[in-house]
């Protein structure tokens, strides 16, 4: 133990750690410095550019930022986005929690059915998924074709801008295996002994549920929440293969990033794309800091 | 829940015209043609695309791997100057979107010739740009038992020798969890390569079924249907041989 206590002490360990940590971190380092934050100054910098690639960078002040003022289609892609958010996270997590809830309370083959509502999470952001979407909910689609069965006249669920974000919400929403997973974990940690304490006092089922199950599961929702809400702002792959990359009809599916992509790797609009990426960045991090902040009145921690 | 994907798997054996009569998963007569039409309807044969893939997806796993588990045991077991700081930078870049990125990033790699090649979208994870697994692996260390190393550095082991015999062996578990997500996150990638690869020879998996069906303009749905489902075998499989480490993985990081 001495020769443990001279080598952490002593100065000579210290610089000996410093220089080892040095070596394990320095893939991260230069990851870290090269292509991420280097990149994200850059980015700062174009977005004062005008720049199409071919030329170098012209400094342009604000003009980029003062664009987005009378940029009908961001504010489009900024509308969608945010209705796509609000509406599909909340009913995600709903539908995870729900489902954990239930799992929860000893459901035979648990293993079978946590893989099977997991799944979907795992190939929900594939081509081939969005694919299938666009073949499903079509003109001539299954859910037409099934709606047709009990006598409802459906209609081109994605060719009708008032319906084809609804059929991305659904989309989001059949992928919530993944919080799910994590609600049983939390689930799991919940002692028994609480709710045998809270049965004795006469307490049933719901009231169990509002004053033991949900405050301390609420630090995994708020988990949840943070990370899908980051997540469901960066939707590109879905938007972009059910609307063949035009974020149509009527621009109902041009996400935000799907916007980005346009104005930057379709017309080379690099510096006006490099401020729309710090938007969506500022956007995020705003979301990501009211929620920590709101969090202090609903999560309970017990530490 | 697996309706649709059950759906999709039965329609790519029907024929055509029957595909959307039914929304039955019975099948009567399997109409394999689906599949050799799918498989040879591109420029290059179906496995040239999976192949693309699939290398792209063994560059992203070794990168991983390596890259982060470095970083980790350095997060995990050693102290340097201003650890804190650099701990708190690294989970922020979890959170980063990649939009705010992409623009230079882009620039950069094509000033090195690397648009068209295979680099932009795997030398990153060479890097450990992936935080999350770093997080992954960091909470996996902490739980191994410090005498192990300490007892070790007594016996006058070095750090490196310490992480790859010792440390390495034991968090297999993490190092699984990562090898299967980088596997099926690489695999259903699809905004960067789209960004990086636009010669039709280069295209990864989705980025060929992407092609395929916008061409396809709804006529030929049963290979379309084929090729979706050959493309998600992979990830089937992933999953199947690897839920366990999957499903514990994904539940000990949401755990606090």
């Amino acid at each position: 133990m001495n020769e443990l206590r001279r080598l952490r002490g002593s100065q000579k360990g210290a610089r000996q750690q410093n220089k080892a940590a040095f070596f394990f971190l320095l893939p991260w380092f230069v990851g870290l410095f090269g292509i991420t934050l280097g990149p994200m100054l850059a980015s700062l910098y174009l977005s004062f550019t005008k720049y199409n690639l071919l030329q170098p960078p012209q400094f342009s002040g604000l003009d980029n930022w003062t664009r987005m003022v009378d940029d009908e289609r961001l504010h489009k892609s900024l509308e969608v986005t945010f209705s796509y958010v609000l509406v599909s996270v909340p009913l995600q997590l709903a539908m995870a929690l729900g489902l954990a809830l239930l799992l929860d309370r000893g459901v035979r083959g648990l293993a079978f059915y946590r893989s099977v509502f997991y799944l979907p999470s795992l190939i929900g952001g594939s081509v081939a998924i969005a694919v299938l979407w666009r073949a499903m909910f079509g003109t001539n689609g299954l859910v037409n074709e099934a709606l047709a069965l009990v006598g409802i006249q459906g209609q081109g669920w994605i060719s009708e801008p008032g319906t084809a974000l609804s059929t991305l919400v659904v989309l989001n929403v059949w992928t919530f295996g993944s919080p799910m997973v994590i609600f049983l974990a939390g689930l799991r940690q919940i002692p028994t002994s609480l709710y045998e304490a809270a049965s004795v006092d006469g307490a049933k089922r719901w009231r169990q549920f509002r004053s033991i199950t949900i405050p301390l599961l609420t630090p995994i929702i708020f988990f949840n929440l943070v990370l899908q809400i980051i997540h469901a702002f960066q939707t590109f792959t879905q938007a972009f293969v059910v609307s063949g990359g035009t974020g149509g009809p009527a621009d109902s599916t041009l996400f935000f990033s799907l916007y980005l992509y346009q104005r930057g790797f379709g017309h080379f609009d690099m510096g006006y794309a490099s401020a729309l990426a710090w938007v969506l960045l500022l956007i995020v991090a705003a979301f990501t800091a009211v929620n920590f902040w709101a969090s202090k009145y609903w999560v309970f921690y017990d530490d | 829940m697996l309706y649709p994907v059950l759906w999709m798997v039965v329609s790519s054996l029907r024929p055509n015209n029957q595909i959307f009569r039914s929304a039955g998963l019975a099948l009567t007569h399997p109409h394999f043609e689906n599949y050799s039409n799918g498989w040879n309807a591109f420029s290059q044969p179906f496995s040239h695309y999976m192949i693309n893939s699939a290398i792209v997806v063994t560059g992203a796993i070794l990168g991983n791997l390596l890259a982060c588990s470095l970083a980790a045991y350095a997060f995990a077991r050693l102290e340097f100057r201003a650890k804190r700081v650099w701990f708190a930078v690294m989970l922020v870049t979890i959170m980063l979107p990649i939009h705010v990125i992409i623009v230079p990033q882009y620039v950069l790699f094509s000033e090195l010739g690397w648009v068209n090649t295979f680099l932009p979208l795997i030398v990153p994870k060479f890097l450990a740009t992936d935080a999350f697994f770093i997080f992954l692996m960091v909470q996996f260390i902490r739980g191994i038992p410090r005498e192990i190393d300490e007892a070790a550095r007594i016996d006058g082991a070095g750090h490196a020798r310490i992480f790859f015999s010792l440390i390495l062996p034991l968090m297999v578990p993490a190092l699984a969890t990562t090898a299967i997500f980088t596997f099926i996150w690489t695999w259903n990638d699809f905004y960067t390569q789209l960004i990086y690869l636009t010669d039709p020879d280069m295209y990864t998996t989705p980025l060929a079924l992407r092609t395929f069906v916008d061409q396809q303009t709804a006529t030929d749905w049963g290979s379309v249907f084929a090729m979706s489902v050959v493309s998600l075998v992979p990830v089937f499989l992933i999953f199947l041989t690897g839920q366990r480490f999957l499903l514990r993985g994904i539940a000990t990081t949401g755990g606090k």
